[in-house]
């Protein structure tokens, strides 16, 4: 026979102190240990958790698990703990505050486990536990520190909110003889300020501009630039009549201002006639091609035009158009145009068809509707910023729209117009 | 998305037989009806589902708005109820499913043939005489629980754990997202679970409806049973010998049978 214990002076090597006390290992293990039977009744706990809690053995012995346990942890226990022990005979890591016998509260993780014992008797619960103090306190700076990033988060978004709402127009203003329509959307969910805009604004008695436009970027530095173009179209429109001036001079300050950014541009002087048309004038700084929309029509209005802020000598030129009765035009950002379903992209010929089903709706309601069916489109929120403005001359003889199914805009679907 | 897998459903038992739908309560999902349901499906057609944001229904379908109070919910039961068109219908509601089930069942009585409410409470928070056994502190420091134990939630798990049809979760999965859930709606179902009063709603009911109690409810004390008992008026009691808030898991055989005499003792 070998000497299970060997002892020092017979080998060399670390000296192996049996810790085989099976008693003391449950006892005074650095764990907490409790058993209970299957409906939580304590039947066994050591001596580490009557010392963290500050209790005898007979406080515990004999009463529910569910006396250990702050109220919320009570709730807890019944509706997730139980359910699924029940069903998978095992549970982990599930945190809980253990209530001492001082009523200060005890952080702990839970494992538990349903054993049928060795010698084949009832069921039990065996449950370790294991003090969670320091790493409640930090899981719950972690979870501060969350929800102030959320808040944070919030804030921005409302910030960007703010100052998107700042960069277009609260009201259009009131132009008798003229329908207005303008839609904003911002892209996503509009936690960070796009760079498309709109501006309606009065030069002189029957005289008004009109713009809009896309500074390319997002974000407050985006911002910054759609404030600078608004203001400086004001600006010149003082000093410039011709749209294509105006736009020259916006084209000067983008280029001595410090950005790097440029932007498109579509800027229509709108002036009211005495026989109750509207004459339009127009350039383009490279923004996509308005739309004249009419009683039987919608087509694209070619203006060539540089985008503004490259070039020092930018190509512009004016192009004039009268909208008669039910004739109006249509201005917007690529974000209309270029919405995507899959890889569908809409592009200008699903843009002229939605025109043309909604061509006899007043302005704001083309604009909506428009909009709206873009959105649909997509199916989800937008990627990019949408901006359209309507200009358009009532129809005063018209009868009230119909809801109108999608026509074809060539007329072959139909009586133009019906 | 389709009804059968916004909600998970799981229909089973006899096509022909009269439905008797199942409602998990906060917490789990429906795997809480496991040991009760079997004994049903040779007579019934039994119709499981998961609450919007629990087990494997369409969290997508989630939203604040929507889930701010038990109609909520109660609207979706209506909305199963009336997808698969049933009438007649057993409604057997757990926990905060059982007022949900009231609340279907007062909405459209025509569609119900009878509740049975297992560990109900119309109202958790004491309120002058009335005791539900929670004070406001107490549904706070489940904040807290609830808090504590979601930070063994990540936004990896979601994909596990929502419902995806084109890939079945595994054995080891649905264990670990039992009972789990994306911590926003979690904490938004325990506001309006706890918060809940629908006392004035019970005299409403107009079905037969059975009240489940067990003996040591720590969540719905027998007293609130028996208060639900007493405002509903078409109603019976049974009082279970079983610890806790979930005898359908706990003692489901007596579960079982007290159901039976309750459906017995209706006349169809």
């Amino acid at each position: 026979m070998t000497d299970p214990h060997p002892s020092h002076s017979d080998t060399v090597g670390p000296v192996l102190v049996p810790d085989d006390d099976a008693e003391d290992l449950y006892e005074r293990a650095p764990c907490g240990y409790l058993s209970t039977t299957r409906t939580g009744t304590i039947v066994r706990v050591n001596q580490t958790l009557l010392d963290w809690l500050g209790l005898e053995r007979e406080d515990l012995l004999g009463k529910p698990f569910t006396d250990l346990l702050s109220a919320g942890g009570r709730i807890y226990h019944e509706t997730h703990y139980r359910p699924m022990l029940s069903l998978h005979g095992t549970v982990r890591e599930i945190a809980l505050d253990f209530v001492r016998k001082d009523a200060n509260r005890l952080p702990v993780l839970v494992n538990s486990r349903v054993v049928v014992p060795s010698d084949g008797g009832e069921e039990v619960i065996r449950t370790s536990i294991l003090d969670a103090t320091h790493r409640r306190e930090y899981e719950q700076e972690l979870l501060r520190a969350r929800r102030r990033a959320e808040a944070s988060e919030a804030r921005s978004a409302e910030l960007a909110r703010t100052l998107q709402s700042s960069l277009i127009p609260p009201n259009l203003p009131v132009i008798d003889g003229v329908e207005l329509g303008a839609t904003y959307r911002p892209a996503g969910d509009g936690a960070q300020v796009g760079g498309d805009f709109y501006d309606v604004f009065e030069t002189d008695r029957h005289d008004w501009i009109v713009v809009v436009g896309d500074v390319r970027g997002k974000g407050a530095r985006a911002a910054t630039i759609t404030a600078l173009v608004r203001y400086s179209v004001r600006a010149a429109a003082i000093r410039q009549h011709r749209p294509s001036r105006i736009l020259a001079d916006l084209n000067a300050v983008l280029l001595h201002h410090e950005t790097e950014r440029f932007c498109t541009v579509v800027c229509c002087r709108v002036r009211l006639e005495d026989d109750g048309t509207v004459r339009v004038t127009m350039a383009s700084g490279g923004h996509p091609p308005a739309v004249r929309v009419g009683p039987e029509t919608a087509e694209p209005v070619d203006v060539t035009g540089t985008l503004i802020g490259v070039v020092e000598d930018p190509s512009l030129t004016d192009v004039e158009i009268r909208l008669g009765p039910g004739e109006g035009l249509f201005c917007y950002t690529d974000g209309l145009t270029e919405a995507r379903r899959g890889r569908e992209m809409l592009g200008m010929e699903g843009l002229l068809d939605l025109l043309f089903a909604h061509r006899a709706l007043p302005a704001s309601e083309l604009t909506d509707a428009v909009v709206t069916d873009v959105m649909a489109y997509q199916g989800s929120r937008p990627r990019d910023d949408i901006a359209a403005v309507h200009i358009r001359v009532p129809d005063l003889d018209a009868p009230l729209p119909h809801a109108s199914a999608v026509e074809g805009r060539s007329g072959e679907a139909g009586e133009p117009g019906e | 998305m389709e009804v059968a897998q916004r909600y998970n459903l799981t229909v089973g038992g006899v096509d022909t037989g009269q439905p008797m739908l199942f409602a998990h309560g906060f917490g789990c999902d429906q795997q809480m009806w496991r040991y009760v349901e079997p004994a049903f499906a040779d007579r019934y057609r039994t119709i499981l589902f998961d609450h919007i944001g629990a087990g494997q229904s369409d969290l997508t379908a989630w939203d604040a708005d929507t889930y701010t109070s038990l109609e909520g919910y109660a609207d979706d039961v209506l909305t199963i109820v009336r997808d698969l068109d049933l009438h007649d219908v057993v409604f057997v509601g757990h926990s905060v499913s059982a007022m949900i089930g009231v609340l279907a069942a007062n909405a459209e009585p025509d569609r119900f043939a009878a509740l049975v409410l297992v560990g109900p409470s119309p109202r958790y928070i004491n309120d002058d005489d009335y005791v539900g056994g929670f004070s406001q502190a107490d549904i706070d420091e489940l904040f807290g629980a609830l808090d504590s134990n979601y930070l063994g939630w990540s936004s990896a798990m979601a994909p596990v754990i929502m419902g995806n049809p084109d890939r079945p979760a595994l054995g080891e999965e649905l264990t670990e997202s039992f009972c789990r859930t994306d911590p926003e709606i979690a904490r938004q179902f325990a506001y309006v679970t706890f918060t809940s009063d629908n006392r004035a709603d019970l005299e409403k009911v107009a079905v037969p409806t059975l009240v489940l109690q067990c003996a040591n409810d720590v969540i719905a004390p027998e007293e609130v049973g028996r208060f639900v008992h007493d405002r509903i008026p078409d109603s019976s009691f049974e009082l279970l010998d079983a610890t806790g808030h979930c005898p359908n898991l706990s003692a489901p055989d007596a579960t079982i049978d007290a159901i039976e005499r309750f459906l017995r003792s209706r006349p169809e």
